[in-house]
């Protein structure tokens, strides 16, 4: 893979990683209105993907889904201005952490119903395949979200529709508190697409180079009008559900396992030792990245709360 | 002017439309070439349009308003059609959280250009799951405009304004009134959404009637004419928003007020009509309201059960007598 792309990876990663961290400790100065749920751990799946898509695709994304918008191009400071409920936000404040959206950069918008968002990146594909270009969308989605009756009917109907779609399944093993082999037999859930007659593939999720092989091999097959592509993407939270989960529920070996796997670190031990960066190169670039982030947190402090009357903004019945 | 029956309003709308916009399309179970829906309103259009445009779906109701959704806020038109308002229900999250929701939640970026067909009502002996009539649901969301037609020309007209519409609507249908006739232009029209149309003029009782019910206020009205009650029939044609204005209006000419409705009586239509003329006209009532709806059951299936509890011509023409 070339140099830059993969340099720009792991400057994605490593923001999606330190804004979340500056979310959790706002979050922890009582400065983020609600609740979160934090992409730490996970960026190696949004950014594997969004690596492959142009700024016109299209993605869906979750209550989970800072990672997701960072990813796809979305602004730091917008972003972070949203979470914090303000006016200068994504959504004016209307959305918060659960629902951020830029459709400047095709991001179609977080739902916090979990599995909504399947059917409607079907739609989206649909939309593609009528207008005639060569757009593809690709719909995050967790492991509890395979469980809802929307993640069959979307998969399905994109399948016999040949859509252009990846379906991007981040399995982090657990649904809030539920693990998966509690709530599913299927022990990988990219066996599921054999159920749509369409390819499932299972990835190592904290590995971005495999997930971006992945996500490219689904891209192409979309662009060229073959139908979507489910892609589990074998992943772990590296904090609790939300903001207030310990998340005692998961064994201790296990989290420490998935620690030792953490994909920013893995991707800058192969920067470095493939030779394409060096320490000081590396130090220089998170310097900077952690730079940005500052700048946003900044902005976001700065912004003003959207004044009361602007709840009536944006309504129509 | 000719007269057409309501399902070819609906289906020359459509058309229209498809041929005007090329973003429009249509998209439901068993709309296409081999059935042409289940209430025949697509009846050659996929012979005209093609199946890309007219699509046949698979039976998930989630999903095929869940790609509505997600094709609208991507630049396309979408018309969806839910073969039985009763199936709305395993459609509500994409209708209630998302279609509703996207524009306001995301800060005014996106605009949802959906627009849901589907046939409400009882009459026809299909029992529980193939009769209600759940206006008042969508009524209650946030962001949901909501169209009631009662006659051929509103269903034209207010579907073509639907489908121009930026954001999105519920549009309910009738079972019964598909193939009710009356003059319909040919030419190209739209009705704005919000105001209501006085179907019959009166002095003595005002009787605010949706759908179905519009058709049966009328007779009642020729009824209770004969016997020297003049009746003002007021059909709201939209739900969502609601021509408050026209029926504060006619209860003030005729101070008295009768609600029909085909929904459930708690929380239904008939309910928020009262309580908005409670709020706005209280003072020029000379008599308490009445409400004709459904008393809170489910529909029945054996025709003398489904008769007793649906409104009809009987139970208007008691409500206003006893109020004239």
């Amino acid at each position: 893979m070339n140099k830059d792309r993969l340099i720009w990876m792991y400057k994605k990663m490593l923001e999606i990683r330190l804004f979340e961290e500056k979310v959790f400790e706002l979050y922890g100065q009582n400065l983020v209105p609600g609740t979160i749920h934090l992409y730490a751990g996970e960026e190696a799946v949004a950014v594997g993907v969004c690596a492959n898509l142009r700024k016109d695709d299209y993605i869906v994304s979750t209550h989970r889904g800072h990672g997701h918008c960072l990813a796809k191009g979305a602004r730091l400071d917008k972003t972070m201005a949203e979470i914090l409920g303000k006016r200068t936000g994504y959504c004016k404040g209307k959305g918060g952490s659960m629902h951020i959206a830029d459709f400047s950069v095709g991001m179609l918008g977080a739902t916090a119903v979990v599995g909504a968002g399947i059917p409607i990146a079907a739609g989206a594909g649909l939309s593609i395949k009528l207008r005639g270009t060569e757009q593809v969308t690709a719909c995050f989605f967790g492991d509890g979200a395979s469980n809802q009756g929307t993640f069959h009917e979307g998969v399905n109907m994109a399948a016999i529709w040949k859509l252009p779609v990846l379906f991007v399944c981040e399995n982090n093993l657990y649904a809030m508190g539920t693990r998966q082999n509690r709530v599913m037999l299927a022990e990988s859930i990219a066996t599921r697409a054999s159920a749509y007659g369409i390819p499932g593939v299972s990835v190592d999720g904290t590995d971005v180079l495999r997930v971006y092989e992945a996500a490219r091999a689904a891209v192409q097959r979309a662009r060229r009008g073959e139908g979507p592509t489910l892609i589990e993407c074998r992943t772990y939270r590296h904090m609790g559900h939300s903001r207030i989960d310990p998340a005692t529920y998961r064994p201790r070996e296990e989290v420490e396992e998935w620690l030792r796997r953490d994909p920013i670190q893995r991707l800058r031990r192969g920067l470095i030792e493939g030779g394409h960066l060096s320490d000081a190169e590396v130090q220089v670039l998170e310097r900077a990245v952690a730079k940005n982030v500052e700048s946003a947190v900044e902005f976001a402090m700065e912004s003003p709360y959207p004044s009361s009357e602007e709840a009536l903004d944006d309504l129509y019945a | 002017m000719r007269e057409i029956s309501y399902r070819d309003a609906l289906r020359e709308a459509l058309v229209e439309e498809m041929r005007r916009d090329k973003s429009v399309f249509l998209l439901g179970e068993d709309i296409g070439r081999y059935w042409e829906g289940a209430f025949k309103v697509t009846k050659g259009l996929a012979e005209e349009f093609g199946e890309e445009r007219v699509r046949d779906t698979p039976i998930s109701e989630s999903a095929i308003i869940g790609t509505a959704v997600g094709a609208a806020i991507t630049g396309m038109r979408p018309v969806a059609e839910i073969m039985f308002g009763d199936l709305t229900t395993l459609a509500m999250d994409q209708i209630a959280n998302q279609a509703a929701k996207i524009r306001y939640m995301f800060g005014g970026q996106a605009k949802v250009p959906l627009v849901i067909r589907t046939p409400f009502g009882g009459g026809v002996n299909i029992a529980a799951h193939h009769s209600q009539s759940l206006e008042a649901w969508f009524m209650h969301v946030p962001g949901l405009l909501v169209a009631a037609p009662s006659a051929p020309y509103d269903a034209k007209g207010l579907l073509k304004a639907a489908i121009r519409s930026d954001d999105p609507v519920m549009f309910c249908e009738h079972k019964l009134l598909y193939s009710v006739e009356g003059p319909v232009p040919e030419e190209d029209f739209t009705i704005p959404f919000g105001v209501a149309e006085i179907k019959n003029e009166g002095e003595d009782v005002t009787v605010v009637a949706t759908l179905f019910m519009v058709v049966k206020a009328l007779e009642a009205a020729k009824t209770l004419k004969k016997e020297g009650i003049s009746v003002e029939v007021v059909d709201p044609r939209t739900l969502v928003p609601l021509d408050k204005e026209a029926i504060v209006k006619s209860v003030k000419k005729t101070g008295r007020l009768v609600i029909v409705s085909e929904d459930c009586k708690t929380a239904g239509v008939t309910a928020e009509i009262a309580a908005m003329v409670a709020e706005e006209a209280i003072d020029y009532l000379d008599a308490p309201i009445k409400r004709v709806a459904e008393p809170d059951t489910p529909i029945p299936f054996s025709p003398p059960l489904e008769k007793h509890v649906l409104p009809d011509e009987k139970s208007i023409i008691k409500a206003v007598r006893e109020i004239a």
